[in-house]
């Protein structure tokens, strides 16, 4: 596979082998990265086309678009395939798989063939949802309530749940294989204070992934049998108890708000002390306020159920512990600011989305707090503001890190230069239509629009309108790094080792980097975020 | 560190991956991987635990009843059968450890033996169930279960044997995965691949087995001896 | 290599100890204790787990603290799940929002 060039290329893990098969039957975590990135990718679009449909159809107050059984189906695809088939795996899965290692300065994941193995998983369920879809779709929401799941519905239910419990695995095996790295694979001197900001919220992402995924499979599971072979055990007439199959369902699914939202939270804390070229303040306080988040995150799910029918004095309980989860949020946003006080701050592409996360993930933490507050949630319960709060977390937060992490390693992973004039437009078309697109949902819901209704009353169309030309807008924001992100991978500048001068042990090998990530296994001898005095590439002691 | 990768595998035997620095650091990793995955188990396990509570506590007399239903003695022998394959499993991670190859080969077919009786004796118990109506579902019929002499609610038996089924099910789940690599392992073992240095398998195998084996220790005093005396 | 082998003589203990612990808590169930029943069986449960967890898991001779962090997180974790569930059902219908 020699090619022509006339100085021969270095080599690197893009271009060691060709062909299809040194793709699909990788166990480098780079390439598996770029795997899932193309999938995940794939997958957006899709829940991305369901989600401009169901703007398209509330576009107008009748139900004229779609019927209101097509429109049930539309959300809970939209939901399933965003929340199951992208966000989840987003960050983690994608720079997660290339740079873990790479920041503790390992060769590799612990458990490549392992990590290839998720990724199939992940394929496989992904072909069966798609089968789903094609053959007809399902419409319990993506929450699968019960009795409506297990018995009502006449839509593919099983297939679904399948595919999501397969991919739970995926989910697992990946957080399985970050907690082994970054226990065992640490370069010399890495020690876990030096760790970047971005590992430890990987290591709190891994935890929730190993503990709370379990919990879903088997809710999940237990769902399918009784679809399939009449089992009852949230069945209503034979005594069952659906809010059951919600406190199983929300154990894990509370959690994985916060599998979303924390790897975002590390990208942010790599980007901050970048582009402000200061060491982050409060390392310790923002690491262990990850960890806090994992640990805490499992305490509050049942805010999900105070309309349900739960007992008050469970409310009572969960409403409080539910405030608790704002402490280390608050903590990491202030830690943030307070980084950016004083420092040399410019305003590079990932930076904008950087900007863009603190302040729409503030929005929408702190209407979660509105929602956490029982006699407020009791007013708008299952309105747009449930719909606007948990899109400004998981849009606004989770997706703005993402595009934040995509852009600031894209010359990492490319060994090319996105061209900066269109990311800032783009950056800021993202931030316009996403705001356009979800505060008027704020507005709607308080004044009462009910969620997941194909129609809706006259006085709600103004807001309505303004959120599906926003979504239009959105659209074109999400399009064009996507373009530009192809182009520069022919056209782009070339990319230097080190193109943001940033600290990290990613940053000190090749873009793109070698197979085995480093020509010498780094010994780490500085703190992290040592912007102060950061030594340059050439000085950095390196063991033979 | 200092040796080459070419210098490491020589020293070290074949098995080495490329990305670990010494076999201790992949053994470590491996171990750790292993009780991660059995943490993962627990909370798959711990759903339908849940699910149990809830239900135990709601319809104790229903569940109390349908629990005489099972058959105590088959439980208790599946229950020593199980207890018999952890022992031969452990012996047999002895023998890896001190690379007794025949003596690991002979073990790990002791606990094949064992497994696949457990697993024949609860397919009894599976089918006498089948023949008594006690599965869940539209033919569902609580029959001659009874409770101080009446018929029990039929509702509530039911999720008592959906909580059976499911339980022993996912269980008897593990046992088959359980069974397939222990007959790769054996094949392995036969061929030689395990030797003093290096019997990770054969040990993270061994820690999958006694995990389900503490699995149906709860599962049989929670679904067999709940209420036996009359 | 770490791991250090422990003599034949534990591992036929702790079977024997097994064996007789399964017959006690198959015996015990016959035997009316009142509430009592409920509680021995689980902690005969717990004993016998614990058996096979220290011994044959080699998690009491382990130098790895991990293994041992791996499975008390994923107690607590389960602990978590039932304890906050029962603070629904413990107080069902005592008041609903």
């Amino acid at each position: 596979m020699s090619s022509v060039a006339i100085t021969p290329e270095r080599e690197h893990y893009l271009n060691k082998e060709y062909g299809i098969s040194s793709w699909l039957l990788t166990t480098d975590h780079k390439r598996i990265a770029l795997l899932y990135l193309v999938s995940i990718t794939f997958f957006f679009f899709i829940g991305g086309f369901f989600a401009l449909l169901i703007r398209l159809e509330l576009l107008t107050p009748a139900g004229d678009l779609v019927q209101a059984d097509t429109y049930n189906k539309l959300f809970t695809m939209h939901g399933q395939t965003m929340i199951f088939f992208f966000l989840i795996p987003s960050i983690p899965a994608v720079l997660g798989n290339f740079l873990v290692p790479m920041m503790i300065g390992a060769k590799d994941l612990a458990f490549p063939r392992i990590n290839l193995l998720s990724w199939y998983l992940y394929i496989i369920a992904g072909i069966i949802y798609l089968h789903c879809i094609l053959t007809g779709g399902v419409d319990v929401g993506w929450t699968f309530y019960t009795p409506l799941s297990s018995g009502f519905s006449n839509t593919k239910v099983i297939e679904a749940g399948v595919a999501v419990f397969i991919n739970g695995f995926s989910s697992i095996l990946t957080g399985l294989n970050f907690v082994v790295t970054i226990h065992r694979m640490r370069a010399p001197g890495m020690t876990w204070s030096r760790l970047p900001l971005f590992i430890w919220s990987h290591y709190a992402t891994s935890i929730i992934m190993l503990l709370g995924t379990p919990v879903l499979a088997i809710t999940l599971l237990l769902v399918v049998f009784e679809r399939a072979f009449g089992l009852g055990i949230f069945d209503p007439t034979r005594g069952g108890d659906p809010l059951l199959f919600q406190h199983l369902f929300w154990f894990y699914s509370h959690p994985a708000v916060y599998i979303m939202i924390l790897p975002s939270m590390g990208v942010i804390s790599e980007v901050v002390p970048c582009f402000s070229r200061k060491r982050i303040f409060g390392y310790h306080f923002v690491a262990l306020a990850s960890i806090a988040i994992a640990v805490i995150g499992f305490l509050v799910w049942a805010h999900h159920m105070f309309v349900a029918g739960m007992s008050l004095y469970a409310a009572l309980i969960f409403s409080l512990l539910s405030y608790l989860v704002a402490v280390p949020s608050a903590i990491k946003v202030f830690n943030w600011t307070a980084t950016m006080y004083k420092g040399s701050i410019s305003f590079s592409t990932p930076m904008l989305y950087a900007f863009g996360f603190i302040g729409l993930f503030t929005m929408g933490g702190l209407t979660g707090l509105f929602l956490a507050a029982l006699g407020i949630d009791v007013h708008v319960t299952d309105t747009y503001f449930v719909i606007a709060h948990f899109h400004y977390i998981m849009v606004g937060g989770a997706v703005m890190g993402y595009l934040a992490g995509m852009h600031f390693w894209w010359p990492k992973i490319s060994g090319r230069i996105y061209p900066e004039g269109w990311g800032r437009l783009a950056a800021l078309i993202v931030f316009i239509g996403f705001n356009l697109t979800f505060f008027p949902q704020f507005v709607l819901g308080y004044v009462g629009m009910p969620r997941r209704y194909w129609q809706y009353s006259q006085e709600f169309q103004v807001l309505n309108v303004l959120s599906t030309a926003g979504s239009t807008v959105l659209a074109v924001g999400y399009l064009l790094p996507m373009v530009y992100f192809l182009w520069s991978m022919r056209y782009g500048k070339l990319a230097d080792d080190n193109p943001w001068n940033a600290t990290g042990l990613e940053w000190r090998t090749a873009s793109p980097p070698p197979t085995y990530n480093f020509d010498e296994t780094p010994v780490v001898t500085w703190e992290a975020y040592d912007y102060e005095n950061m030594p340059l590439p050439q000085e950095v002691t390196l063991e033979r | 560190m200092s040796d080459s990768p070419v210098a490491v595998e020589q020293a070290h035997g074949p098995e080495l991956l490329h990305h670990f620095a010494d076999p201790e650091q992949q053994r470590a990793a491996a171990s750790l991987g292993m009780w991660l995955f059995l943490a993962t188990e627990i909370m798959f396990f711990g759903g339908m635990f849940c699910a149990y509570l809830v239900y135990r506590r709601w319809y104790f007399a229903e569940f109390a009843a349908s629990s005489r239903t099972l058959d105590i003695w088959l439980g208790t022998i599946n229950t020593i059968v199980l207890i018999c394959s952890s022992l031969t499993v452990a012996l047999g991670v002895r023998a890896a450890q001190m690379g007794k190859r025949k003596l690991l080969v002979v073990l790990l077919i002791l606990t094949l033996i064992f497994g696949l009786a457990f697993l024949g004796i609860k397919g009894k118990e599976w089918s006498d169930k089948f023949h008594e109506h006690h599965i869940p579902g539209p033919q569902f019929d609580a029959g001659e279960i009874q409770l101080n002499g009446h018929p029990v609610d039929a509702r509530s038996a039911q999720i008592f044997f959906s909580l059976y089924f499911a339980m022993t099910g996912m269980h008897a789940l593990h046992m088959i995965i359980g069974v397939f690599m222990f007959v790769i392992l054996t094949w392995y073992a036969w061929k030689g691949r395990f030797n003093q240095r290096y019997y990770t398998p054969v040990e993270n195998c061994g820690l999958y087995w006694h995990f389900v084996d503490i699995i149906w220790i709860y599962l049989f005093p929670l679904l067999y001896l709940i209420d036996r005396k009359k | 290599m770490s791991e250090h082998i422990i003599p034949t003589r534990t591992y036929y203990l702790i079977w024997i100890s097994l064996m007789c612990l399964t017959v006690i808590t198959a015996a015990v169930a016959f035997v009316d204790l009142g509430q009592f029943n409920t509680i021995v069986a689980l902690s005969i449960a717990t004993l016998k787990a614990l058996l096979v967890v220290l011994f044959f898991m080699h998690l009491k001779y382990t130098n790895e603290k991990m293994s041992k962090v791996a499975v008390i997180s994923a107690l607590f974790w389960l602990v978590l799940l039932l304890a906050l569930s029962l603070t629904d059902y413990g107080w069902r219908g005592a008041g609903a929002v």
